[in-house]
Protein backbone atom coordinates (compact mmCIF):
# COMPACT_ATOMS: atom_id res chain seq x y z
CA UNK A 1 0.00 0.00 0.00
CA UNK A 2 1.29 3.68 -1.02
CA UNK A 3 0.96 6.55 1.72
CA UNK A 4 -2.32 8.05 1.55
CA UNK A 5 -2.73 11.66 0.15
CA UNK A 6 -3.19 14.76 2.76
CA UNK A 7 -3.75 17.11 0.27
CA UNK A 8 -5.80 17.71 -2.73
CA UNK A 9 -5.41 21.38 -4.88
CA UNK A 10 -8.90 21.54 -6.50
CA UNK A 11 -7.51 23.77 -9.87
CA UNK A 12 -11.17 24.55 -10.53
CA UNK A 13 -10.95 26.62 -13.71
CA UNK A 14 -8.02 27.96 -15.42
CA UNK A 15 -10.26 31.36 -16.06
CA UNK A 16 -8.47 34.41 -14.03
CA UNK A 17 -8.98 38.02 -14.63
CA UNK A 18 -5.16 38.57 -13.86
CA UNK A 19 -2.44 37.73 -15.73
CA UNK A 20 0.24 37.79 -13.81
CA UNK A 21 3.50 36.62 -15.65
CA UNK A 22 4.44 34.31 -13.13
CA UNK A 23 1.54 31.44 -13.28
CA UNK A 24 1.92 28.33 -12.39
CA UNK A 25 -0.79 27.13 -14.34
CA UNK A 26 -0.01 25.58 -17.97
CA UNK A 27 1.18 27.58 -20.60
CA UNK A 28 -1.87 26.47 -22.73
CA UNK A 29 -4.29 26.65 -20.32
CA UNK A 30 -6.61 27.91 -22.66
CA UNK A 31 -5.88 25.04 -25.20
CA UNK A 32 -8.22 22.43 -25.81
CA UNK A 33 -6.28 19.83 -23.21
CA UNK A 34 -8.51 21.71 -20.10
CA UNK A 35 -11.48 23.19 -21.76
CA UNK A 36 -14.44 20.78 -20.60
CA UNK A 37 -14.60 21.90 -16.85
CA UNK A 38 -15.68 19.45 -14.54
CA UNK A 39 -19.88 19.95 -13.23
CA UNK A 40 -20.62 20.51 -9.58
CA UNK A 41 -21.40 17.07 -9.56
CA UNK A 42 -17.98 15.47 -10.61
CA UNK A 43 -16.33 17.94 -8.21
CA UNK A 44 -18.38 16.59 -5.43
CA UNK A 45 -17.52 12.97 -6.43
CA UNK A 46 -13.61 14.01 -6.30
CA UNK A 47 -14.05 15.32 -2.99
CA UNK A 48 -15.60 12.58 -1.27
CA UNK A 49 -13.30 10.04 -3.31
CA UNK A 50 -10.58 12.31 -2.13
CA UNK A 51 -11.49 11.59 1.48
CA UNK A 52 -12.27 8.21 1.51
CA UNK A 53 -8.71 8.46 0.36
CA UNK A 54 -7.36 10.06 3.19
CA UNK A 55 -7.04 13.64 2.18
CA UNK A 56 -7.70 15.96 4.99
CA UNK A 57 -7.08 19.52 3.44
CA UNK A 58 -8.41 20.77 0.37
CA UNK A 59 -7.04 23.89 -1.93
CA UNK A 60 -9.56 25.34 -3.39
CA UNK A 61 -7.44 27.20 -6.69
CA UNK A 62 -7.17 28.30 -10.69
CA UNK A 63 -7.14 30.07 -12.12
CA UNK A 64 -9.13 32.22 -10.05
CA UNK A 65 -11.90 29.93 -8.25
CA UNK A 66 -14.44 32.62 -7.22
CA UNK A 67 -14.99 32.79 -11.21
CA UNK A 68 -16.88 29.41 -10.37
CA UNK A 69 -20.55 29.90 -9.37
CA UNK A 70 -21.35 26.64 -7.81
CA UNK A 71 -17.87 27.81 -5.21
CA UNK A 72 -20.20 27.65 -2.16
CA UNK A 73 -21.76 24.55 -2.77
CA UNK A 74 -18.23 22.86 -3.66
CA UNK A 75 -17.62 24.46 -0.23
CA UNK A 76 -20.43 22.77 1.10
CA UNK A 77 -19.65 19.67 0.19
CA UNK A 78 -15.87 19.73 1.48
CA UNK A 79 -16.90 21.27 4.88
CA UNK A 80 -19.29 18.48 5.08
CA UNK A 81 -16.99 15.84 4.18
CA UNK A 82 -15.10 17.32 7.07
CA UNK A 83 -11.89 18.66 4.89
CA UNK A 84 -9.82 21.90 5.65
CA UNK A 85 -10.87 23.85 2.95
CA UNK A 86 -8.70 26.93 1.78
CA UNK A 87 -9.59 29.05 -0.94
CA UNK A 88 -6.77 30.91 -2.73
CA UNK A 89 -8.24 33.44 -4.76
CA UNK A 90 -6.66 36.67 -6.57
CA UNK A 91 -9.86 38.74 -4.82
CA UNK A 92 -10.67 40.14 -7.96
CA UNK A 93 -14.05 41.71 -7.09
CA UNK A 94 -14.65 39.74 -4.08
CA UNK A 95 -17.64 41.22 -2.37
CA UNK A 96 -17.93 41.12 1.00
CA UNK A 97 -21.38 39.49 0.68
CA UNK A 98 -19.34 36.16 -1.29
CA UNK A 99 -16.91 35.64 1.60
CA UNK A 100 -20.15 36.32 3.80
CA UNK A 101 -21.36 33.21 2.15
CA UNK A 102 -18.56 31.39 1.46
CA UNK A 103 -18.43 31.36 5.86
CA UNK A 104 -21.41 30.16 5.43
CA UNK A 105 -20.65 27.70 3.56
CA UNK A 106 -18.28 26.45 6.13
CA UNK A 107 -14.92 27.70 4.32
CA UNK A 108 -11.77 27.45 6.65
CA UNK A 109 -9.06 29.63 5.47
CA UNK A 110 -8.64 32.33 3.06
CA UNK A 111 -5.40 33.15 1.35
CA UNK A 112 -5.14 36.03 -1.34
CA UNK A 113 -2.86 36.91 -3.51
CA UNK A 114 -0.97 40.25 -3.80
CA UNK A 115 1.45 40.99 -6.18
CA UNK A 116 3.38 44.38 -4.50
CA UNK A 117 3.29 45.99 -1.31
CA UNK A 118 1.37 49.03 -3.32
CA UNK A 119 -1.16 49.80 -5.73
CA UNK A 120 1.18 50.40 -8.33
CA UNK A 121 3.40 47.69 -9.11
CA UNK A 122 1.05 45.05 -7.84
CA UNK A 123 -1.43 46.48 -10.66
CA UNK A 124 1.13 46.38 -13.25
CA UNK A 125 2.97 43.08 -11.86
CA UNK A 126 -0.75 41.38 -11.97
CA UNK A 127 -1.70 43.20 -15.55
CA UNK A 128 -5.10 43.78 -13.92
CA UNK A 129 -6.26 46.54 -11.58
CA UNK A 130 -7.05 44.40 -8.51
CA UNK A 131 -4.89 45.94 -5.43
CA UNK A 132 -8.05 48.12 -4.42
CA UNK A 133 -9.98 45.26 -4.65
CA UNK A 134 -7.47 42.75 -2.53
CA UNK A 135 -6.64 45.64 0.34
CA UNK A 136 -10.77 45.43 0.51
CA UNK A 137 -11.12 41.73 0.75
CA UNK A 138 -8.01 40.93 3.32
CA UNK A 139 -10.52 43.59 5.52
CA UNK A 140 -13.42 41.46 4.83
CA UNK A 141 -11.78 38.16 5.77
CA UNK A 142 -10.60 39.65 9.02
CA UNK A 143 -14.35 41.09 10.01
CA UNK A 144 -15.72 37.83 8.78
CA UNK A 145 -13.46 35.90 11.47
CA UNK A 146 -11.02 33.94 8.82
CA UNK A 147 -7.65 33.06 9.05
CA UNK A 148 -5.57 34.68 6.51
CA UNK A 149 -2.85 34.36 4.59
CA UNK A 150 -0.56 37.23 2.56
CA UNK A 151 0.91 35.06 -0.70
CA UNK A 152 3.03 36.90 -2.66
CA UNK A 153 5.32 35.42 -5.21
CA UNK A 154 8.68 37.23 -5.62
CA UNK A 155 10.91 37.81 -8.41
CA UNK A 156 12.98 40.38 -9.89
CA UNK A 157 10.67 43.19 -10.02
CA UNK A 158 9.30 42.71 -6.31
CA UNK A 159 11.78 41.64 -4.16
CA UNK A 160 13.10 45.50 -3.11
CA UNK A 161 9.21 45.18 -1.24
CA UNK A 162 9.48 42.59 1.25
CA UNK A 163 9.43 45.01 4.44
CA UNK A 164 6.32 46.59 3.21
CA UNK A 165 4.65 43.41 2.11
CA UNK A 166 5.30 42.37 5.91
CA UNK A 167 3.89 45.46 7.07
CA UNK A 168 1.06 45.65 4.91
CA UNK A 169 0.54 41.55 6.11
CA UNK A 170 1.04 43.01 10.07
CA UNK A 171 -1.48 46.16 9.37
CA UNK A 172 -3.88 44.00 8.16
CA UNK A 173 -4.33 41.07 10.80
CA UNK A 174 -3.16 38.60 8.86
CA UNK A 175 -1.98 35.27 10.52
CA UNK A 176 0.71 34.43 7.65
CA UNK A 177 1.84 35.57 4.74
CA UNK A 178 3.98 33.53 2.25
CA UNK A 179 7.11 34.90 0.65
CA UNK A 180 7.40 32.65 -2.48
CA UNK A 181 10.41 32.98 -4.52
CA UNK A 182 9.02 31.95 -8.21
CA UNK A 183 9.17 28.50 -8.59
CA UNK A 184 10.28 28.01 -12.82
CA UNK A 185 7.38 26.48 -14.19
CA UNK A 186 4.26 27.36 -16.33
CA UNK A 187 4.34 31.18 -16.95
CA UNK A 188 7.32 31.57 -14.86
CA UNK A 189 9.46 29.22 -16.54
CA UNK A 190 8.31 31.15 -19.87
CA UNK A 191 8.96 34.28 -18.76
CA UNK A 192 11.98 33.28 -16.66
CA UNK A 193 14.80 35.92 -18.32
CA UNK A 194 12.35 38.75 -17.21
CA UNK A 195 11.98 37.13 -13.44
CA UNK A 196 15.05 35.68 -12.26
CA UNK A 197 16.32 37.87 -9.28
CA UNK A 198 19.73 38.25 -8.27
CA UNK A 199 22.04 37.24 -5.46
CA UNK A 200 22.02 40.65 -3.76
CA UNK A 201 18.60 40.97 -3.61
CA UNK A 202 18.03 37.35 -2.14
CA UNK A 203 20.53 38.27 0.53
CA UNK A 204 18.77 41.51 1.02
CA UNK A 205 15.19 40.14 1.37
CA UNK A 206 16.42 36.92 3.25
CA UNK A 207 17.96 40.13 6.48
CA UNK A 208 14.78 41.62 6.29
CA UNK A 209 12.75 38.04 6.36
CA UNK A 210 14.96 37.02 9.73
CA UNK A 211 14.75 39.85 11.61
CA UNK A 212 10.95 40.46 11.04
CA UNK A 213 10.54 36.79 12.06
CA UNK A 214 12.42 37.58 15.05
CA UNK A 215 10.39 41.48 15.82
CA UNK A 216 6.77 39.48 15.65
CA UNK A 217 7.27 35.77 16.50
CA UNK A 218 4.13 33.77 16.52
CA UNK A 219 2.00 37.23 15.63
CA UNK A 220 2.49 36.74 12.19
CA UNK A 221 4.14 33.50 10.71
CA UNK A 222 6.33 34.62 7.98
CA UNK A 223 6.83 31.51 5.20
CA UNK A 224 9.86 31.50 3.09
CA UNK A 225 9.91 29.38 -0.16
CA UNK A 226 13.23 28.89 -1.58
CA UNK A 227 14.36 30.29 -4.29
CA UNK A 228 15.74 26.56 -5.77
CA UNK A 229 18.02 28.03 -8.69
CA UNK A 230 20.44 29.97 -6.44
CA UNK A 231 20.82 26.98 -3.38
CA UNK A 232 23.34 23.95 -3.46
CA UNK A 233 20.82 21.16 -3.37
CA UNK A 234 17.10 20.57 -4.66
CA UNK A 235 14.24 21.32 -2.54
CA UNK A 236 11.97 18.14 -1.61
CA UNK A 237 9.27 19.03 -3.88
CA UNK A 238 5.82 18.00 -2.93
CA UNK A 239 7.60 15.95 -0.17
CA UNK A 240 8.46 13.17 -3.05
CA UNK A 241 6.87 12.53 -6.19
CA UNK A 242 3.09 11.34 -5.22
CA UNK A 243 3.18 10.29 -1.45
CA UNK A 244 0.86 13.55 -0.05
CA UNK A 245 -0.36 15.72 -2.64
CA UNK A 246 -2.35 15.52 -5.66
CA UNK A 247 -3.40 18.22 -8.49
CA UNK A 248 -6.99 17.88 -10.23
CA UNK A 249 -7.05 19.76 -12.97
CA UNK A 250 -10.07 21.96 -14.48
CA UNK A 251 -11.22 19.22 -16.87
CA UNK A 252 -10.13 15.96 -14.26
CA UNK A 253 -6.61 15.32 -15.04
CA UNK A 254 -4.76 14.37 -12.50
CA UNK A 255 -1.78 15.48 -11.28
CA UNK A 256 1.43 14.60 -8.55
CA UNK A 257 1.44 18.37 -8.10
CA UNK A 258 0.19 21.35 -10.14
CA UNK A 259 3.04 21.14 -12.73
CA UNK A 260 3.41 17.49 -13.67
CA UNK A 261 0.91 17.94 -16.62
CA UNK A 262 4.21 19.28 -18.80
CA UNK A 263 5.61 15.74 -18.49
CA UNK A 264 4.89 15.04 -21.81
CA UNK A 265 6.46 11.44 -21.20
CA UNK A 266 3.95 10.75 -18.80
CA UNK A 267 0.07 9.84 -19.46
CA UNK A 268 -1.97 11.37 -17.05
CA UNK A 269 -5.34 10.00 -16.03
CA UNK A 270 -8.87 11.60 -15.75
CA UNK A 271 -11.03 11.54 -13.13
CA UNK A 272 -14.12 11.44 -15.95
CA UNK A 273 -12.54 7.89 -16.66
CA UNK A 274 -11.10 6.10 -13.50
CA UNK A 275 -12.09 6.51 -9.74
CA UNK A 276 -9.35 8.40 -7.65
CA UNK A 277 -8.22 6.00 -5.56
CA UNK A 278 -7.20 3.90 -8.67
CA UNK A 279 -5.21 6.78 -10.25
CA UNK A 280 -2.90 7.26 -7.00
CA UNK A 281 -2.71 3.47 -6.37
CA UNK A 282 -2.26 1.97 -9.81
CA UNK A 283 -1.80 4.80 -12.31
CA UNK A 284 1.34 4.94 -14.32
CA UNK A 285 2.26 7.93 -13.88
CA UNK A 286 1.54 8.35 -10.37
CA UNK A 287 3.91 5.11 -9.99
CA UNK A 288 6.80 6.20 -12.14
CA UNK A 289 8.85 8.39 -9.61
CA UNK A 290 7.38 6.66 -6.14
CA UNK A 291 10.43 5.29 -3.85
CA UNK A 292 13.66 5.52 -4.90
CA UNK A 293 13.93 2.80 -7.66
CA UNK A 294 13.76 4.76 -10.46
CA UNK A 295 16.85 6.48 -9.40
CA UNK A 296 19.57 7.22 -11.18
CA UNK A 297 23.42 8.49 -9.86
CA UNK A 298 24.34 10.91 -8.09
CA UNK A 299 20.91 10.23 -6.25
CA UNK A 300 20.86 6.69 -5.83
CA UNK A 301 24.18 6.47 -3.55
CA UNK A 302 23.13 9.48 -2.65
CA UNK A 303 22.70 10.26 1.89
CA UNK A 304 20.51 13.55 0.92
CA UNK A 305 17.99 11.26 -1.34
CA UNK A 306 15.71 10.38 2.01
CA UNK A 307 15.41 13.90 2.27
CA UNK A 308 14.78 15.52 -0.98
CA UNK A 309 13.71 12.37 -2.79
CA UNK A 310 15.84 14.00 -5.97
CA UNK A 311 14.17 16.94 -5.89
CA UNK A 312 11.45 18.08 -8.70
CA UNK A 313 10.72 16.00 -11.43
CA UNK A 314 8.92 18.35 -13.59
CA UNK A 315 12.14 20.75 -13.31
CA UNK A 316 14.14 17.70 -14.58
CA UNK A 317 12.14 17.18 -17.64
CA UNK A 318 11.73 21.20 -17.90
CA UNK A 319 15.63 21.87 -17.90
CA UNK A 320 17.07 18.79 -18.85
CA UNK A 321 14.46 17.00 -20.94
CA UNK A 322 14.48 13.94 -18.74
CA UNK A 323 11.77 13.70 -15.82
CA UNK A 324 14.29 10.63 -14.80
CA UNK A 325 17.33 12.06 -14.02
CA UNK A 326 18.70 14.24 -10.96
CA UNK A 327 17.26 17.90 -10.36
CA UNK A 328 19.12 19.77 -12.40
CA UNK A 329 19.78 22.45 -9.18
CA UNK A 330 21.74 20.10 -7.49
CA UNK A 331 25.53 20.91 -7.12
CA UNK A 332 25.98 17.09 -8.23
CA UNK A 333 23.90 16.82 -11.21
CA UNK A 334 25.45 16.73 -14.50
CA UNK A 335 22.56 19.16 -15.63
CA UNK A 336 23.69 21.95 -13.25
CA UNK A 337 25.01 23.96 -15.98
CA UNK A 338 22.01 24.23 -17.50
CA UNK A 339 20.93 26.23 -13.98
CA UNK A 340 23.73 28.09 -13.89
CA UNK A 341 23.45 29.62 -17.38
CA UNK A 342 19.66 30.56 -16.52
CA UNK A 343 21.24 32.25 -13.33
CA UNK A 344 23.36 34.40 -15.52
CA UNK A 345 21.05 35.47 -18.28
CA UNK A 346 19.23 36.81 -15.56
CA UNK A 347 21.59 39.51 -15.48
CA UNK A 348 19.92 41.04 -18.56
CA UNK A 349 16.27 41.79 -17.52
CA UNK A 350 13.91 41.00 -20.39
CA UNK A 351 10.23 41.91 -21.20
CA UNK A 352 7.96 39.55 -19.62
CA UNK A 353 4.29 37.61 -21.50
CA UNK A 354 1.74 38.19 -19.19
CA UNK A 355 -0.39 35.19 -18.91
CA UNK A 356 -3.25 35.87 -21.29
CA UNK A 357 -5.75 33.98 -22.96
CA UNK A 358 -4.84 35.50 -26.56
CA UNK A 359 -0.72 34.31 -25.92
CA UNK A 360 -1.92 31.05 -24.21
CA UNK A 361 -3.78 29.91 -27.73
CA UNK A 362 -0.52 31.45 -29.89
CA UNK A 363 1.50 28.97 -27.41
CA UNK A 364 -0.24 26.13 -27.70
CA UNK A 365 -0.69 26.29 -31.65
CA UNK A 366 3.68 26.96 -31.30
CA UNK A 367 3.93 23.58 -29.36
CA UNK B 1 -3.94 29.45 33.54
CA UNK B 2 -7.16 28.42 30.14
CA UNK B 3 -5.85 26.98 27.28
CA UNK B 4 -7.79 27.20 24.26
CA UNK B 5 -7.65 26.18 20.41
CA UNK B 6 -7.29 28.60 18.64
CA UNK B 7 -10.29 29.50 16.00
CA UNK B 8 -8.20 28.82 13.27
CA UNK B 9 -7.48 24.91 14.34
CA UNK B 10 -9.68 22.01 13.84
CA UNK B 11 -9.66 18.92 15.96
CA UNK B 12 -11.11 15.96 13.72
CA UNK B 13 -11.09 12.01 12.98
CA UNK B 14 -8.72 10.95 10.80
CA UNK B 15 -10.36 7.99 9.94
CA UNK B 16 -8.22 6.65 7.09
CA UNK B 17 -5.29 6.64 9.66
CA UNK B 18 -7.34 5.65 12.61
CA UNK B 19 -5.98 8.96 14.57
CA UNK B 20 -7.54 12.19 15.78
CA UNK B 21 -5.56 15.23 14.18
CA UNK B 22 -5.76 18.84 13.90
CA UNK B 23 -5.87 20.43 10.93
CA UNK B 24 -4.74 24.46 10.70
CA UNK B 25 -4.40 26.17 7.43
CA UNK B 26 -1.80 24.58 5.53
CA UNK B 27 -0.82 22.36 7.76
CA UNK B 28 -1.99 19.62 10.06
CA UNK B 29 -0.54 17.59 13.10
CA UNK B 30 -1.49 13.87 13.65
CA UNK B 31 -2.15 12.96 17.13
CA UNK B 32 -1.82 10.38 19.71
CA UNK B 33 -4.83 9.44 21.88
CA UNK B 34 -3.76 10.95 24.24
CA UNK B 35 -3.41 14.11 22.91
CA UNK B 36 -6.51 14.05 21.33
CA UNK B 37 -7.46 13.45 25.14
CA UNK B 38 -5.93 16.84 26.42
CA UNK B 39 -7.41 18.79 22.98
CA UNK B 40 -10.95 17.94 23.61
CA UNK B 41 -10.66 19.29 26.94
CA UNK B 42 -9.41 22.66 26.03
CA UNK B 43 -13.01 24.30 25.78
CA UNK B 44 -11.70 27.70 26.99
CA UNK B 45 -13.52 26.91 30.70
CA UNK B 46 -11.09 24.26 32.04
CA UNK B 47 -7.79 25.61 33.07
CA UNK B 48 -4.78 23.49 33.12
CA UNK B 49 -4.89 22.83 36.53
CA UNK B 50 -8.44 20.93 35.53
CA UNK B 51 -7.78 19.19 33.15
CA UNK B 52 -4.74 17.71 34.11
CA UNK B 53 -7.01 16.72 37.22
CA UNK B 54 -9.58 15.20 35.11
CA UNK B 55 -6.95 13.24 33.44
CA UNK B 56 -5.52 12.18 36.61
CA UNK B 57 -8.88 11.16 37.93
CA UNK B 58 -9.74 9.33 34.67
CA UNK B 59 -6.30 7.00 34.61
CA UNK B 60 -5.97 6.68 37.97
CA UNK B 61 -2.37 8.32 37.83
CA UNK B 62 -0.12 11.67 39.21
CA UNK B 63 2.51 13.64 37.81
CA UNK B 64 0.77 13.91 34.51
CA UNK B 65 0.91 17.83 34.69
CA UNK B 66 4.77 18.70 33.32
CA UNK B 67 3.87 16.51 29.77
CA UNK B 68 0.65 18.01 29.19
CA UNK B 69 2.15 21.52 30.20
CA UNK B 70 4.90 20.88 27.17
CA UNK B 71 2.40 19.35 25.12
CA UNK B 72 0.19 22.45 24.90
CA UNK B 73 3.05 24.31 24.99
CA UNK B 74 4.15 22.98 22.11
CA UNK B 75 0.91 24.04 20.07
CA UNK B 76 0.69 26.87 21.48
CA UNK B 77 4.42 27.94 20.24
CA UNK B 78 2.88 27.07 16.67
CA UNK B 79 -0.27 29.78 17.49
CA UNK B 80 -2.53 26.73 17.51
CA UNK B 81 -3.23 26.74 21.44
CA UNK B 82 -4.10 30.39 23.00
CA UNK B 83 -3.76 31.31 26.73
CA UNK B 84 -6.01 33.39 28.84
CA UNK B 85 -5.13 33.70 32.60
Amino acid sequence: MHPRPLWLLAELTYKCPLQCPYCSNPLDFAGPRFKRELSTDEWSRVFREAKALGVLQLGLSGGEPTLRPDLEQLVGTAHELGLYTSLITSAYRLGKERLAGLKAAGLDHVQISVQGADAELSDEIAGTASYRDKIAAYRYTRELGFPLTVNVVLHRRNLHQVEAMIRLAESLGAERIELANTQFYGWALHNRGALMPTKAQLAAAWQVVERERARLGAALEIVWVLPDYHEQFPKPCMGGWARAYMTVTPAGEVWPCHAAGRISTLKFENVRDHPLDWIWEHSEAFNRFRGDAWMPEPCRSCPRKTRDFGGCRCQAFLVAGDAGVTDPVCSLSPHRHLIDAALANGREPEEWTYRAAPASRALAAKG
Amino acid sequence: MIPRLHAKARLQRDEVRGREVLLYPEGLVGLNPTGAEILELCDGARSLTDIVTTLERRYGVTGLERDIAAFLDGLAAKGLVLYAP
